[in-house]
């Protein structure tokens, strides 16, 4: 304050000093005009011009983690259509061979049939019967003039009669003909059903290698597209991951609640096996340590039986043969069974302790333990329902390795995304904080030229007056200097 | 190789348990007076409703200790029962059973109060029968009128130590001198809590409520 008031040239009178101080400053500041700007060209650059740099550098770093995701992506999109590519040929590969390697004997028997049915059907064709000698006869008489000769009425009576018995002969063998006929075609009816199933079959098949040739055509589409390297494949791979990471997040927190329970049934007994007042790191009880290490005993097998099983692919278990993966699969299960029933016995041993303890405390608040109550088989009810918890969440615990391997997967796609974004936040964060820096420069370089402005009118009255400013060389006067170019910057 | 993966976890849990294990102790030990002197004898019955909520708090590897307070307490033989819970729990209900059975016992041969009342007494033989215990919480219930008198020959004027106890003043009753001036109450529970504060005990609380019995280790620490 002293020092301020050193300053003043009239104590008494502030403002006519601050006034005298502005005038005699103003020429110095005029005269250091270029230096300044200079200055302050440099002070603002210096923080901008590294600003930009940290912002391009980001940009260009979250470029190449974006290609190196897209490559990443597209290979594991290869990958997968690869295989799903391979099962589908296997399965039409089995379709063939399990349906239509009995083709040729199919249609031979298909051929058989209908040459039978042909050959039967010839049979039952309608013969019309040979027209008989007498009808020649009948003919003949019928040409005879009627007349009242009674040997003509009787001759053609005789022939009457003979023809009535004839008819009703031939009538009685056509019935039985047709008769016959009949049931030729009723003993096609097996033939026919025979060749309707067989042809249904072959229909059957037919469209379902349809299908699968339609599968593969579908997902070969798919493998060009990931082979091109197109934005739509990258896409719909992106997108199918995301889908895929919050579906197995969501099986994961569902299969972490089923080992929270699992803990809190087993924790109580294990406090009593290893001792409730031990304590490993701070308050963390030793009981909670040992209920979690059977859980992640129990989760490490479920992972080992479902990649032994060939369910996950976690582990690369390509090197051991079928008989050594299958003697993990028993293993793994084996122990996995032996912890289940472990679970089992803690699960009883914790409804002991828990009774044990509601009769001391019916004991120590003066009360008697009713009999009837402790007899009840009510009580069984959650204890056995405890065991049954006990021993089917170890083996629930296991499936836990199949969202595990597909979180895995796709989370690596997920957060590669999440990092690209976020390092492209940063990158912009920097350039507007740098585009800020520069302005507020710019500003700051106005602001002094505004304190100088009356020297600064006078300059420019003079340089506009005077012919000397044509000899002056471009940007060597003063004014240019003072009002950078928009936009210079040195990146 | 992948086999042998399953070793991994072992053997990091095993160098876990082996190299982290905490060597704070995490036990309480809970130390009881209760006064048995003239007329507070009565109260008993209360007294041992306190003990049974202990009993039924207390975990394994907990100690609990019960103390009568009479004309001079600075001695072993008025601790009427003592326990430290053991790991099994059908060994640790046993073990609250017997205590339980002990304060039954001591309440029903009780016939008569002691003419003095030596709480300081009772007090430091608490405090050494806690940090012998070497539990992690370490907890003195005074059940009593917290109204000391001493015959002319016991010295307790002096400074002792409490570092690292709790004090708990339980149903501490009023007596007819307190109805007549209040202040005498207050004033009293004072003295009590300067003197057990600059003994260094870590903190200084009064239950007066006994059928809220939980506020006794309500945050403790």
């Amino acid at each position: 304050m002293n020092s301020w008031q050193a300053l003043m040239i009239w104590p008494e009178n502030l403002l006519l000093s601050l006034l005298v101080l502005f005038f005699a400053a103003v020429p110095i500041l005029y005269g250091a005009r270029q230096a300044m700007h200079s200055l302050l060209h440099a002070m603002f650059r210096g923080i901008s011009n590294p600003l930009r740099l940290l912002s391009r550098w980001l940009f260009k770093t979250a470029d190449t983690l974006r290609e190196r995701n897209k490559l990443v992506l597209l290979s594991r999109g290869s990958e997968e259509i690869s295989h799903s590519i391979v099962k589908e040929f296997d399965r039409v590969t089995n379709l063939v061979e399990r349906d239509l390697h009995g083709y040729p004997a199919l249609q031979r028997k298909l051929m058989d049939e209908i040459t039978r049915i042909e050959e039967e059907f010839q049979k039952c064709g309608e013969v019309p019967p040979p027209p008989p000698e007498w009808t020649k006869a009948v003919a003949a008489i019928a040409k005879i003039k009627p007349s009242s000769d009674g040997l003509v009425e009787r001759i053609l009576e005789d022939i009457s009669n003979s023809i009535e018995e004839i008819y009703e002969k031939v009538t009685a063998e056509y019935r039985e003909s047709s008769k016959q006929r009949h049931n030729i075609l009723k003993n096609f009816m097996p033939f026919w059903r025979s060749v309707d199933r067989t042809l249904k079959k072959v229909d059957k098949d037919l469209t379902g290698m349809q299908q699968s040739a339609a599968k593969i055509d579908e997902q070969v589409e798919k493998y060009k597209q990931i082979h091109a390297k197109s934005e739509k494949a990258e896409h719909s791979l992106t997108s199918s991951s995301t889908i895929l990471f919050v579906i197995s997040l969501l099986a994961i927190m569902i299969a972490a609640g089923g080992a929270f329970v699992n803990f809190w049934l087993i924790e109580r007994p294990m406090a009593a096996m290893v001792g409730g007042s031990e304590y490993i790191v701070g308050d963390i009880q030793a009981s909670y340590l040992a209920a979690m290490v059977i859980i992640l005993f129990e989760t490490l097998m479920g992972l080992f039986l479902m990649e032994s099983l060939g369910y996950t692919h976690l582990f690369p278990l390509n090197n051991i043969n079928n008989r050594m993966r299958r003697w993990l699969a028993w293993i793994s299960f084996g122990i996995l069974l032996v912890l289940a029933g472990v679970e089992v016995a803690l699960a009883v041993m914790r409804d002991m302790i828990i009774s044990a303890d509601i009769a001391l405390k019916q004991e120590l608040a003066g009360g008697a333990v009713t009999a009837a109550v402790t007899n009840s088989w009510a009580l069984d009810i959650p204890k056995a329902a405890q065991m049954i918890l006990g021993f089917t969440l170890p083996f629930a615990l296991a499936f836990v390795a199949i969202p595990l391997e597909y979180l895995i997967h796709s989370g690596r796609t997920v957060f590669g995304a999440l990092l690209v974004l976020g390092i492209r936040g940063l990158g912009f964060a920097m350039r507007f904080i740098s585009s800020m820096v520069h302005q507020i420069g710019k500003g700051t370089e106005h602001l002094y030229d505004a304190v100088i402005f009356l020297p600064l009118i006078i300059e420019r009255a003079v340089l506009n007056r005077g012919p000397r400013q044509a000899a002056l060389p471009p940007g060597n006067s003063g004014s240019v200097a003072a009002f950078p170019k928009h936009g210079e910057h040195v990146l | 190789m992948s086999r042998r993966l399953w070793i991994v976890p072992l053997l990091a849990l095993a160098l876990l348990a082996t190299s982290c294990a905490d060597s704070r102790s995490h036990a309480q030990a809970v130390y009881m007076l209760v006064d048995t002197s003239g007329t507070y004898s009565q109260e008993l019955d209360k007294a041992q409703r306190v003990v049974s909520y202990l009993l039924g708090t207390l975990k394994s590897g907990d100690s609990l200790a019960v103390a009568r307070v009479k004309s001079r307490s600075f001695t072993e033989k008025d601790i009427i029962a003592k326990v430290t819970l053991g790991k099994d729990p059908m060994q640790m209900n046993n073990q609250k059973r017997g205590f339980a059975d002990k304060i039954g016992t001591f309440k029903a041969d009780l016939k008569k109060g002691s003419a003095y009342t030596d709480i300081t007494g009772g007090i430091i033989q608490a405090s050494e029968f806690l940090n012998e215990t070497g539990a992690g919480q370490k907890t003195i219930l005074i059940f009593s009128d917290m109204q000391e008198e001493l015959d002319y020959k016991t010295v307790r004027s002096f400074p002792i130590d409490l570092k690292g106890i709790r004090i708990i003043a339980l149903n501490v009753t009023k007596l007819a001198t307190d109805n007549v001036d209040p202040r005498r109450y207050m004033g009293r529970l004072e003295w009590w809590e300067q003197r057990a504060r600059a003994a260094g005990a870590t903190d200084w609380k009064v239950v007066n409520d006994l059928e809220h019995l939980e506020r006794i280790f309500k945050g403790r620490g």
